[in-house]
């Protein structure tokens, strides 16, 4: 190939290997496209668009009131909403992080191998050939930004249903002090961001599981199971050795970004925990999709 | 068979000597099943080869072991002259595949299908892409129903699609694995018409049938394959000459003729329905023509039959299962 020459016809002329990069960005971008081009996830995402509607309409029918739910848990949230439109992407972020997201996450990584496999795209993909590992992490990219568009998505919705439906100000945070709100929004954005690194770890393990099988429903219902044993061991205080070590242990921990100042030490934790979550399965991915026979 | 010169690459390439050459290209299922057992392929530059073989044969084995989709578990190979043990991702850009039918996203379109087989393309062009594309959709003749969604083409369509999206790029090998598979007769009209277009232009085209017509019109050469190993391996016309032309003999006297041909040395004289048959041998048939008539048997019809491609098949993969009874 590295003996192209200028009179080749130019419908033939094979790239040189100069821009790697301006390839790579189109194939994933081509995947970016088959993300959310697939009507079953746009029918995922407009779910997790309703949800914040939903809850805002519910919450503002049915105004709980102010310092209710003072004990902990999302009812510190519930009960500043009707004095701060804000609290609504706060807790609307929190109601939907123990399932309803991850199965999102779950259909999107099952889908990213397992799926092709099954639909038998990944045989075309490989002929062509994307090359194994290439493929592999530019899937894996394509979950993590799938992942944070359905948590943008889930609080920019929340705080417009938030602004519409409720007074909008200063944040007062669960230490107690209030900041401005063009502070409690950064705040909010760090949140996002901290809640999509956990579920980025949750993809590279659907990333994992998906290139063990062909079956996509198979990955899904694994990683719900994985989501769902996770918080209740994590709930059994007789195994408390191994909570640090579970997935979905650190998934809660955003609540250090409304101290004042920011418990960085909590965030650090968490985000090492996410860390070490997505390399391993992110390794056991690559090893299997370089030795995986293509049967289908 | 003698390999022909070294090709010169369609796309621009080194020279190869063969397109495709294994040695002892061996696969054992995990069942401990030898699906593919030793094969020796030789498919020379130029060649449209037809890899033949009943169903469960190994032919898709193979395949998908020549386009590294499986891994061997013996022997190797060389594809356009690259050994497969250095990694075949630099060679299979040269290589336009159609692995056991069309496989595509149905939500998609025609042609946003080839854009995604196109952008995952290392080493495609950029700038041209779309043009490309367009012409690949051309010449498989899809260009009206481009926009389509797949989930709504017919399944003619979707074979066709499966070529374009090996004809994005000039290719030096195309693989074809039954890319007539359940197609109507106009379908496969079209296919076969797409096969020698393709050839035509220079491309290697190594294409697996059980449909021995379509072999029978388009191919330049063949290998059969009988539970996992290669029987047969030459040129159509090698394989046509192993077949022994028999004399056909229409007559009144079936017995009186059956005698002429036995006292002539003839083998395996067999006499049904008013034809009396035989393997020719060295003889020639006019000269059996006139002891025929010497020896007073009236001859409606002299004929000489060689055997079809279909009976010298079954001859090298054996009878079907219920074939005889």
């Amino acid at each position: 190939m590295s003996t192209a020459s200028a009179d080749q016809i130019s419908l033939g002329r094979p790239a040189t290997s100069a821009a790697p990069l301006r390839h790579w960005l189109r194939l994933f971008r081509s995947e970016i496209r088959i993300i959310f081009l697939r009507p079953r996830n746009l029918a995922l995402l407009s779910l997790l668009a309703v949800a914040p509607i939903f809850l805002g309409i519910v919450l503002k029918i049915s105004t709980p009131p102010p310092g209710a739910g003072d004990g902990g848990g999302p009812g510190v949230f519930v009960g500043q909403i009707a004095d701060n439109g804000v609290f609504l992407s706060l807790f609307t972020i929190y109601v939907l992080l123990p399932v309803v997201v991850p199965l999102a996450v779950a259909v999107v990584s099952g889908d990213s191998i397992a799926g092709e496999a099954g639909l038998g795209t990944l045989r075309t993909l490989l002929t062509v050939p994307a090359g194994r590992v290439r493929l592999l992490l530019t899937k894996y990219v394509s979950i993590v930004v799938f992942c944070l568009a359905a948590y943008a998505l889930i609080a920019v919705i929340a705080l417009v249903m938030g602004a519409l439906l409720f007074p909008i100000g200063p944040v007062t945070l669960l230490s107690g002090n209030a900041v401005p709100l063009a502070s409690g929004l950064a705040r909010l954005a760090l949140i996002v961001l901290y809640v999509v690194a956990g579920l980025a770890a949750l993809g590279a393990i659907g990333l994992a599981l998906s290139t063990l099988t062909q079956h996509a429903i198979a990955v899904m219902a694994t990683i719900l199971v994985i989501v769902i044993v996770s918080q209740i061991l994590d709930a059994v205080s007789q195994v408390a050795a191994i909570h640090p070590y579970l997935p979905t242990h650190f998934w809660f921990s955003f609540d250090a970004f409304l101290r004042m100042p920011i418990a960085w030490s909590q965030v650090l934790h968490g985000l090492g925990s996410f860390a070490a979550w997505a390399a391993i399965s992110c390794a056991v991915a690559i090893v299997r999709i370089r030795r995986a026979d293509v049967t289908c | 068979m003698t390999l022909a010169d070294p090709a010169v690459a369609v796309t621009g390439a080194e020279p190869f000597d063969a397109a495709i050459t294994t040695s002892g290209l061996s696969m054992r299922f995990r069942g401990g099943q030898l699906a593919v057992d030793a094969i020796d392929l030789a498919v020379p530059p130029g060649s449209v080869y037809g890899f033949l073989g009943p169903n469960g044969s190994g032919k898709t084995t193979t395949i998908r072991m020549l386009l590294g989709l499986v891994h061997p578990t013996g022997g190797s190979f060389r594809l356009l002259g690259t050994d497969s043990r250095d990694g075949l991702d630099s060679v299979l850009s040269r290589v336009g595949a159609l692995v056991e039918g069309p496989a595509f996203y149905p939500f998609l379109s025609g042609r946003q299908n080839l854009a995604r087989c196109d952008a995952a393309d290392p080493t495609a062009d950029l700038v041209t892409a779309s043009s490309r594309i367009d012409r690949a959709l051309d010449q498989v003749g899809l260009l009206a129903a481009a926009d389509k969604r797949y989930r709504a083409y017919s399944l003619g369509m979707k074979q066709r699609l499966g070529i374009a999206a090996g004809l994005l790029r000039p290719r030096d090998l195309m693989v074809l694995d039954e890319p007539t598979n359940g197609l109507d007769p106009q379908g496969t009209r079209e296919i076969r018409s797409l096969v020698k277009q393709i050839a035509a232009d220079g491309t290697t085209v190594f294409v697996s049938s059980h449909l021995l017509a379509e072999v029978d019109q388009i191919c330049s050469h063949v290998g059969v394959m009988s539970v996992g190993k290669l029987v047969f391996q030459g040129t159509l016309a090698e394989l046509r000459s192993r077949g022994e032309p028999r004399i056909l003999v229409t007559t009144a006297d079936p017995a009186g003729a059956a005698a002429v041909l036995a006292a002539l040395g003839l083998a395996d004289v067999s006499a049904a329905d008013g034809q009396v048959s035989a393997v020719l041998g060295g003889q020639a048939p006019e000269k059996v023509n006139a002891e025929l008539v010497h020896g007073g048997v009236p001859v409606s019809g002299l004929a000489m039959v060689r055997p079809s491609l279909e009976d010298l098949f079954v001859e090298l993969t054996g009878e079907g299962f219920n074939v005889n009874g």
